[in-house]
């Protein structure tokens, strides 16, 4: 029960499927009929807005994507059926693979150094100390900024030549200049600007901390366990299913980047192609170029790739993922 | 106010104080303040980057200014085009308060259904909303923006908030069924017992109990969509209906060349916003997202 699986929402363990309560007397039992079928109206009723607005707007977008992915829409010239040359095209274009390097290079890089540093944070403040209020906050700001126009202009100015990175780093011997003019490690700065964000799954993974019980440690350390033993055999087993939230929805988002992206490289993705991310591609496609079909093929890649990414975590997740209370299957 | 708030921190050993454990104490705070450093490092360069001179704003790694000028707020309070400041801020708020309303009429009542009533559909409709949570939004773009066109509201503020209210926000759906199914069937029962219909019982019993949900909710909308840059860029295109992510993309793109430090003005104005809106509100958003694992 303490670490329940959804870290999504403790409260769901509490009254997911109650049974009715026992105190349906017989006018209760009358009234159920007509009660059930007001709830039935009642559902619709309330259901009706998401109804329309996802047959309007999301599930019905989803399958005319669908089928534009397979013409050559052009917004200003209409198109036509051209089955699967969008997708064999796909892989004949060369932006198509500079910018799934480049979104994969972020992924791998972006994902687990935001995971570790907020992970290592989160440890630290569960510990019982003065100011944890004060630096849990601090820590946290950034995230509610990080993805605003605001912000990637001021990435843009820390990281130019002769900027703040630049003379930092010069101070040991760097000569790269700044990172935005720098093709081999632009990336960077998008990585390290998701780094900054390490305070929003730190908030999750404190909240998860602190429902391992404590006798497990006290247990432990009376075995003889060192920090780095109850640190792989107790903190992380306990602490698995919500590694796995913060692992599934980061490398989800990962793979969405866009504002920062496009203010810091443009829809050309500069310098050199160095930050053409995936969506900053799929955009320029659809809304510089008008080319709507294409870009719709790019757009259903992306889907394949998260969904593909996404079905390998859950299978690697009932493995790897404890759930206390349950059978370890 | 800061020293303990919603979570109790776990005392593993109680241990006298020793000089040992006072050692450690001093170790640990100087491993946060480190990362303290860092972490506000970004925002305090551009605090006074809006008061330094042009000349300096680029090329100090320093935070604290040599010399102090205002003018770049004067600059910045003139906007881009003739059109004022004022009345980006003025765009951005309408949206987000936009937002926020819709987020509200719609989320609860589409959660109160999928949570709480029972009715042929309901559960292919919530693997729906679940489905929609992990799907890139990138592939709804394009036919979205060709409906959108072909309704004539492209240049409008319509297609950034009409799916606020009509709740397809999965992921507050989401939290607030999750709120939902916590609370307790026989508070409906008594309810239903008592002769209360599902709209009273909606609107005098889950309105209420939902006021936790409604308020993460609410601050997480209003920032969102404060930040929000993508779909303004995708659907605006007059300078006077821009709201400030707009503002502050054009702007650097045209005139931050010559005035750098009207550019860094009105990018600290722009945080302002959400920053107080934060200092304000902390206590409800980090416990939201502890619970529900709302992102940031």
């Amino acid at each position: 029960m303490s670490a329940s699986p959804s870290t999504t929402a403790p409260p769901a363990a509490t009254g997911a499927e109650a049974p009715p309560a026992g105190g349906s007397r017989g006018a209760a039992k009358r009234r159920a009929p007509i009660s059930r079928r007001g709830e039935r109206l009642v559902g619709y009723t309330f259901m009706t807005p998401w109804i329309i607005g996802s047959l309007v707007f999301t599930v019905g977008p989803m399958l005319w994507s669908l089928y534009l992915s397979f013409t050559d829409y052009h917004l200003l010239l209409g198109g036509d059926w051209v089955g699967m040359a969008n997708y064999t095209a796909m892989f004949e274009d060369p932006m198509f693979g500079r910018a799934v390097k480049v979104t994969l290079l972020y992924v791998l890089l972006a994902v687990p150094l935001k995971l570790i540093a907020s992970l290592a944070v989160a440890m630290l403040l569960t510990q019982s100390r003065r100011g944890i209020g004060f630096y849990r906050a601090a820590f946290y700001m950034p995230s509610l900024i990080a993805m605003s126009v605001g912000i990637a202009i001021v990435w843009k100015a820390l990281f130019s030549g002769g900027g703040p990175q630049d003379q930092f780093m010069s101070w040991f011997g760097w000569e790269g200049g700044g990172f935005i003019g720098n093709p081999s490690v632009s990336i960077l700065m998008l990585v390290l600007l998701s780094v900054w964000t390490f305070g929003a799954p730190m908030v999750i993974f404190m909240a998860g901390l602190l429902q391992v019980p404590s006798e497990l440690y006290e247990a432990a350390e009376v075995d003889g366990a060192g920090r780095w033993h109850r640190f792989v055999h107790i903190t992380i087993p306990m602490l698995s299913p919500v590694i796995f939230f913060n692992v599934l929805m980061e490398t989800v988002h990962a793979f969405q980047l866009f504002g920062p992206a496009f203010i810091i490289g443009g829809t050309a993705g500069g310098p050199a192609w160095s930050t053409l991310f995936y969506t900053v591609r799929i955009y320029a496609l659809a809304f510089v170029d008008l080319r709507m079909g294409y870009a719709s093929a790019w757009a259903w890649m992306l889907v394949l790739a998260v969904g593909v990414v996404t079905l390998i975590m859950f299978r690697a997740a009932k493995n790897l993922v404890y759930y206390a209370g349950e059978d370890n299957r | 106010m800061t020293a303990t708030t919603a979570t109790e921190p776990r005392v593993i050993a109680r241990k006298k104080r020793t000089a040992g454990a006072r050692a450690k104490s001093v170790i640990w705070h100087l491993a946060l303040l480190a990362v303290l450093v860092v972490v506000l490092y970004p925002a305090f360069w551009v605090l006074t980057a809006a008061v330094k001179p042009n000349a300096d704003i680029l090329t100090s790694i320093s935070p604290i200014p040599t010399s102090i000028t205002w003018e770049h707020f004067a600059s910045a309070f003139d906007g881009m085009a003739g059109v004022p400041l004022w009345r980006f801020f003025w765009n951005s708020f309408v949206i987000a308060a936009l937002s926020v309303v819709g987020i509200l009429a719609s989320c609860s009542i589409t959660a109160y259904a999928l949570g709480r009533l029972e009715f042929p559909g309901r559960k292919a409709m919530f693997a729906v909303v679940i489905a929609t949570l992990l799907l890139p939004g990138q592939v709804m773009l394009i036919p979205q923006y060709l409906i959108f066109s072909e309704m004539d509201v492209v240049n409008t503020i319509f297609p950034l908030v009409i799916g606020k209210f009509l709740g397809l926000d999965a992921f507050f759906v989401f939290m607030y069924v999750q709120f939902l199914r916590g609370i307790p069937r026989e508070l409906d029962q008594a309810a239903t017992i008592d002769g209360a219909g599902h709209f009273r019982i909606f609107f005098s019993i889950m309105l209420p109990l939902l006021r936790p949900a409604i308020v993460t909710s609410s601050i997480f909308t209003f920032i969102w969509s404060w930040n929000d840059f993508m779909g303004p860029l995708i659907y605006l295109h007059e300078i006077e209906k821009f709201p400030l992510p707009r503002l502050l993309q054009s702007y650097n793109n045209t005139e931050a060349v010559s005035n750098y430090g009207g550019m860094m003005a009105m990018t600290l104005l722009s945080l302002v916003p959400v920053v107080l809106f934060f200092l304000v509100f902390q206590k409800f958003l980090i416990k939201g997202i502890a619970t529900s694992g709302v992102k940031g």
